[in-house]
C-alpha cells in the first residue's frame, strides 16, 4: 500500500481503529428482547406442536369435516351447507373411526376438482394471502388449504384412536407460511369447548377465520410494535378489530356507570377539592376499540383521567422507596380558553429496580363462560397471560381458577420456573372440564392466602368480558366480599376483554373496593403494554390509599374545575381518615391531574361574586398557616396522602402552587404536559363538555403532534389518529 | 462468550427450555450486530426478532462443526445484507449511530463521537467490505473466521482490510 503524504500514518489509523474496541456497547430494551423471545417460543410451540396443544382431535375433526363439507357442496347453498356440516360432521366423525380410509378418498375427490373451489374457501384463501402477501395464485392456496386440513385430519384421527399418541410428522403442516390460512382456522378451534353441539363450532370457527383479516387495518393503525407482533403469531394473537357485525352477539349491552362532568366551584363558597388518584386505563382502551369500530364511545365510558393517565409520562421520580413519589407541578393558559389556566400535577411513583423486585404470588381467576368463546376474548386472554408470565421471576408463583357454570382450581400454585406446565394448563382451558368446587372467586382467594407471601406481591388478577357469574351472584355481597378480603392484603386485578357485554361499571366497581387496578384489553399490543413495559406498575404497588388534596387561594384563584376524576372524589374530611379507601399506585406509574382555573379578575367568570360577603373575607383564613408573605404569592396548596403498601397508617406530602411555576404560554410547557392536555380536551370533547369552547379535533391534533416527544413505542402517534377518526366517527345508536 | 454446545445441542433436539435460553443468551449478541449493521434501533429490534423466528427453523441446519457464533453470524449478516438494500437510500446518515453518539459512558464525549464517525463511514462501504470491517474490526474476529462467515478465502479478507484501511485513512482527518 501505497502511504500518501497528507493522510494518517497506520499508527494512527491504529489508534483511532483502537477506539472501537472501547466503543459502548448498545444493549437491546429488555422489553423488546422479551417479546421477540416469547413470539419465537410460539412458533416454537406452534412447529413442535406439542400434545398439550394439540387440544380436541374431536372437535378439530368436526369442524375440519363442515369445511370439507362446505368445499363439496359449493358455494351456491351456503345456508344448507351449514345446516348440514352439523348432521354430516357427525356422520363422518362416526365414520371415522370406523374407517379412516375414507379421508383419502375424500382428499382425492377434491383434489380433482380444482377449478372449483368453494367460496367459503377462497375468501379464507383470500385473507390468507392478504395477510402475508404470499404471492400465490388463490386456487393453488386454496387446495393447499384442504390438503392440509385433510393431512392433519388423518392425524387426528391416529390420536383421537390411540389417545393423544400422536403421530408427529403427520400432525405438522407442510410449510408454516404456506399452511398460514389453514392454520389459522386450525388455531383458533380448540379454545372451543368440546360441548359446543357439533354445527356450533362450523359458523364461529368460518367467522373467526374471517376475523384474522382485520388484523391488515390493525398493522396501519398501530405502531411498529403491532406490525412485529402481526407476522409471526397465529391469527388468534392479532389484535382484533370487532367490527364484523355478524360477531356482535350482545351489541350495545356494554355497562357504563353515568358520568355527570365535574362542575365549576367557587373558590369562595369550596376552597378545597379532595379525591383519589386512579391509575386504570381501560377507559382509554375501551374508547380506542370503540373508535377502531368507526363508533364514537358512550359518553359514560369516556373517563377522562383515564384517557391521560394511559400514558407513560417522564415526570421527575423520587430517588428511593421512602419516598415513593413526588408531585411536578406547573400553569399555564388554557389552550381552549385564554382567560383561563391550567393547573397540571403530575405524579410518578418510584421506579423498583430489578433486584428490588419482591416475589409475586398470583391467582389467575378466569372466565371460562360461553361469553368469552370468542378471538377477542379467551384466545386473547391466554395469550396476554402468557406475556404476563414472561415478566415473572421463577421463584414467582401461579395458580389458576376458572368460573363458568362450576369453578375450579385449574392449577395449584406453581412456581414460574415450571412455566411448561402453567403454558399447558393455558392451553387447556376453554376444553370444558373444570371440576366443581367452592366458587371461582372464593376459591381465588383462598389460594391467595393459602400460598401467602409476607414480603411479597398477592395478587387475584380476574380476567372476564364482565359476566360476573363468579359464584356470588348479588353484586353487593360480591363487592363486600373484596372489600373484607382486601384487609388480607391481596391485591385485586381485573383485566377485562370483549365489546359488546362488556361490564365496565362492575369491573371498577370491583377494582376499586379490592385495592386494585382495572384495564381494558382489545389487542395484544394492548396486553403487552400493560403486562411486559409496565409489569412492575401492573404488579408492584409503592403505595395505596393514595388521596390528593388541593386548597386554592382566593386572592388569585375564582374558580377551578378538576377535569375527570368524577367516580373519585372524596369528602374533605375524608382526606385525614385513614379508614376511607383510594388508589393505589405501582412501581414506574404516573398519575395525572388536571384543574381548570379562573384566575382573580377574569373575563369569563362563572360564578358571580355573592352580595353580602366582602371579597377579602376568605383570604385570611388561608394565611392563617402560612406565613404571609409565602401565602400571597401562593395559587394554592397541594397535599397529597398515602400508605405505604404493608402500612395502615398514612403519610403527608405537601407543597405550595407558586405563581413562579406558571408558564406564558402552553407551547412553552415540557411536551409530556402538552400532551397530556390534549388528551384532557379530547376527552372532553368526546364527552361533549361545555367548556372547551372552540376547541376543534384539530386544535386536539395540533396540540398533541407538538407534545409527541420521543413516543418510543408510538403510543402517542395511535392517540392522534383516534382523534383523526372520531371527527367522522358517528355517535352510539341511543340505547335502552 | 464460550460456548455451551450442550445447550445448543438440547436446542437442536427440539428440547423448549433449551431453546428458549438459547434465544435469551444469544438475543443481545444478535441486536448488537445487527445494530452496528444499520445503525438504529429500530431495524436492529426488526432484525433480531426476526432472526429469533428464523431459528425456530434454522436451528437444525447448524451442524455443529464449528462455532454457533460463526454460523449465527452469517445468518445475521445475510438478513442485514436483505435489508440494508432497501434502506440504504432513505435515511441521512447523520441520523445513524446516534446512540453511541450520545451513549454515556464514563468515556469522553469526545471519543463517542469519532467512533460514531467511524460508524458511519463504514457503514458507508459496499456490502462487502463494511461486512469484512464489522466483523473484523467491531466483533474483532480473525480474518479465518470473518471468511467463514463470508464464505471467501482469508486472503480476500486480508485485501479487503488493506483497502477498508485505505479508504479510512483518506477521509480520517
Amino acid at each position: 500500500m501505497v502511504e500518501k503524504s497528507n493522510n494518517l500514518s497506520d499508527q494512527e489509523l491504529d489508534a483511532t481503529l483502537n477506539l472501537l474496541r472501547q466503543a459502548p456497547i448498545i444493549t437491546p430494551e429488555a422489553d423488546i428482547q422479551k417479546m421477540a423471545v416469547f413470539n419465537a417460543m410460539q412458533e416454537f410451540d406452534k412447529k413442535n406442536s406439542a400434545p398439550h396443544q394439540g387440544k380436541s382431535p374431536l372437535l378439530r375433526l368436526i369442524h375440519t369435516v363442515q369445511t370439507v363439507c362446505e368445499t363439496i357442496n359449493g358455494a351456491g347453498n351456503m345456508k344448507k351447507s351449514h345446516l348440514l356440516a352439523g348432521a354430516m360432521g357427525a356422520a363422518f366423525l362416526a365414520f371415522a373411526f370406523l374407517n379412516p380410509t375414507i379421508f383419502s378418498s375424500l382428499h382425492d375427490n377434491i383434489t380433482s376438482q380444482p377449478q372449483q373451489p368453494a367460496a367459503s374457501q377462497l375468501q379464507v384463501a383470500e385473507m390468507g394471502s392478504a395477510q402475508t402477501s404470499v404471492a400465490q395464485n388463490k386456487p393453488a392456496k386454496t387446495m393447499q388449504l384442504a390438503d392440509n386440513i385433510i393431512n392433519e385430519k388423518k392425524a387426528d384421527i391416529g390420536g383421537a384412536v390411540s389417545d393423544v399418541k400422536k403421530e408427529k410428522d403427520a400432525a405438522k403442516p407442510a410449510e408454516s407460511s404456506d399452511a398460514f390460512a389453514g392454520k389459522s382456522v386450525e388455531a383458533i378451534a380448540p379454545s372451543l369447548p368440546q360441548t359446543l353441539a357439533p354445527a356450533a363450532p362450523s359458523v364461529q370457527t368460518r367467522q373467526e377465520a374471517a376475523k384474522t383479516s382485520m388484523r391488515a387495518d390493525i398493522a396501519v393503525n398501530n405502531n411498529r410494535v403491532a406490525g412485529m407482533i402481526a407476522p409471526i403469531d397465529a391469527p388468534i394473537n392479532a389484535p382484533i378489530n370487532d367490527s364484523s357485525p355478524a360477531y356482535h352477539h350482545a351489541n350495545g349491552q356494554d355497562k357504563f356507570e353515568h358520568i355527570q362532568s365535574n362542575p365549576v366551584k367557587s373558590v369562595k363558597a369550596e376552597p378545597v377539592s379532595t379525591f383519589s388518584v386512579d391509575v386504570d386505563s381501560s377507559s382509554y382502551s375501551f374508547m380506542r376499540a370503540a373508535l377502531n369500530n368507526n363508533m364514537l364511545p358512550q359518553k359514560d365510558a369516556v373517563r377522562i383521567e383515564e384517557m391521560v393517565n394511559y400514558f407513560p409520562y417522564d415526570y421527575a421520580v423520587p430517588d428511593n422507596k421512602n419516598e415513593p413519589f413526588k408531585p411536578s407541578i406547573a400553569i399555564f393558559p388554557a389552550p381552549w380558553n385564554k382567560e383561563k389556566l391550567v393547573l397540571h400535577i403530575g405524579i410518578k411513583g418510584y421506579q423498583l429496580q430489578q433486584t428490588e423486585k419482591p416475589h409475586s404470588n398470583l391467582v389467575f381467576l378466569i372466565d371460562t363462560s360461553g361469553s368469552m368463546n370468542e378471538p377477542n376474548k379467551l384466545p386473547l386472554l391466554k395469550n396476554s397471560l402468557k406475556l404476563l408470565l414472561e415478566s415473572l421471576q421463577p421463584e414467582d408463583s401461579v395458580a389458576i381458577v376458572t368460573y363458568a357454570g362450576n369453578a375450579g382450581t385449574a392449577l395449584e400454585p406453581t412456581k414460574v420456573k415450571d412455566k411448561t406446565k402453567i403454558l399447558s394448563t393455558l392451553d387447556n382451558l376453554g376444553a370444558g372440564g373444570s371440576t366443581a368446587g367452592a366458587e371461582g372467586i372464593r376459591q381465588a382467594y383462598q389460594l391467595a392466602e393459602q400460598n401467602f407471601d409476607r414480603n411479597g406481591v398477592n395478587r387475584v388478577i380476574l380476567a372476564t368480558d364482565g359476566d360476573f357469574n363468579v359464584g356470588i351472584t348479588n353484586q353487593n355481597e360480591l363487592k363486600s366480599f373484596i372489600e373484607r378480603k382486601r384487609d388480607s392484603g391481596v391485591f385485586l386485578s381485573v383485566l377485562g376483554f370483549g365489546q359488546g357485554n362488556y361490564n365496565d361499571a362492575l369491573m371498577q366497581t370491583l377494582a376499586q373496593n379490592g385495592n386494585g387496578n382495572a384495564a381494558y384489553i382489545d389487542n395484544l399490543n394492548e396486553a403487552r403494554k400493560l403486562l411486559i413495559e409496565e409489569a412492575s406498575a401492573t404488579l408492584f404497588p409503592i403505595a395505596k390509599d393514595v388521596k390528593i388534596q388541593l386548597e386554592f387561594n382566593p386572592a388569585h384563584i375564582a374558580e377551578y374545575r378538576l377535569i375527570g376524576y368524577e367516580n373519585r372524589l372524596l369528602q374533605r374530611e375524608d382526606f385525614n381518615n385513614d379508614k376511607v379507601d383510594a388508589g393505589e399506585i405501582g412501581a414506574g406509574h404516573a398519575v395525572t391531574a388536571l384543574y381548570e382555573l379562573t384566575p382573580v379578575g377574569s373575563k369569563e367568570k362563572l360564578i358571580d361574586d355573592l352580595r353580602y360577603q366582602s371579597s377579602n373575607n376568605a383570604a385570611p383564613k388561608v394565611e392563617k398557616d402560612i406565613a404571609e408573605k409565602d401565602a400571597a404569592s401562593e395559587y394554592g396548596f397541594l397535599k397529597i396522602r398515602y400508605k405505604l403498601p404493608n402500612e395502615d397508617s398514612s403519610h403527608l406530602i405537601s407543597t405550595p402552587i407558586a405563581a413562579k411555576q406558571q408558564y406564558k404560554d402552553v407551547a412553552e410547557t415540557p411536551t409530556d404536559i402538552r400532551f397530556a392536555t390534549a388528551v384532557a380536551a379530547f376527552g372532553q370533547l368526546l364527552r361533549a363538555d361545555p367548556y372547551t369552547k372552540n376547541f376543534t379535533h384539530d386544535d386536539v391534533i395540533k396540540l398533541a403532534e407538538s407534545g409527541k416527544g420521543s413516543d418510543n413505542y408510538g403510543y402517542r402517534a395511535e392517540f392522534i389518529n383516534l382523534v383523526r377518526l372520531a371527527k367522522t366517527a358517528p355517535a352510539l345508536p341511543t340505547q335502552e | 462468550m464460550t460456548e455451551n454446545s450442550q445447550l445448543i445441542q438440547a436446542a437442536i433436539n427440539g428440547n423448549r427450555a433449551a431453546f428458549q435460553q438459547l434465544l435469551e443468551e444469544y438475543y443481545p449478541v444478535i441486536y448488537r450486530m445487527a445494530y452496528r449493521y444499520t445503525g438504529n434501533k429500530s431495524d436492529a429490534e426488526d432484525i433480531a426478532q426476526d432472526i429469533c423466528l428464523k431459528l425456530v427453523h434454522k436451528l437444525g441446519s447448524f451442524k455443529g462443526n464449528g462455532r454457533f457464533s460463526t454460523w449465527l453470524y452469517s445468518l445475521v449478516m445475510n438478513r442485514c445484507r436483505d435489508s440494508d438494500k432497501s434502506r440504504r437510500s432513505h435515511r441521512a446518515l447523520e441520523q445513524n449511530y446516534t446512540e453511541i453518539e450520545k451513549h454515556e459512558q464514563e468515556n469522553q464525549k469526545d471519543s463517542n463521537r469519532k467512533i460514531a464517525w467511524l460508524y458511519r463511514h463504514i457503514s458507508q462501504l459496499e456490502p462487502a467490505l463494511k461486512e469484512t470491517a464489522l466483523l473484523v474490526l467491531t466483533e474483532e474476529l480473525s480474518h479465518g473466521e470473518a471468511a467463514r462467515i463470508l464464505g471467501c478465502a482469508e486472503s480476500t479478507i486480508s485485501w479487503r482490510m488493506l483497502k477498508i484501511r485505505e479508504y479510512l485513512k483518506e477521509r480520517l482527518v
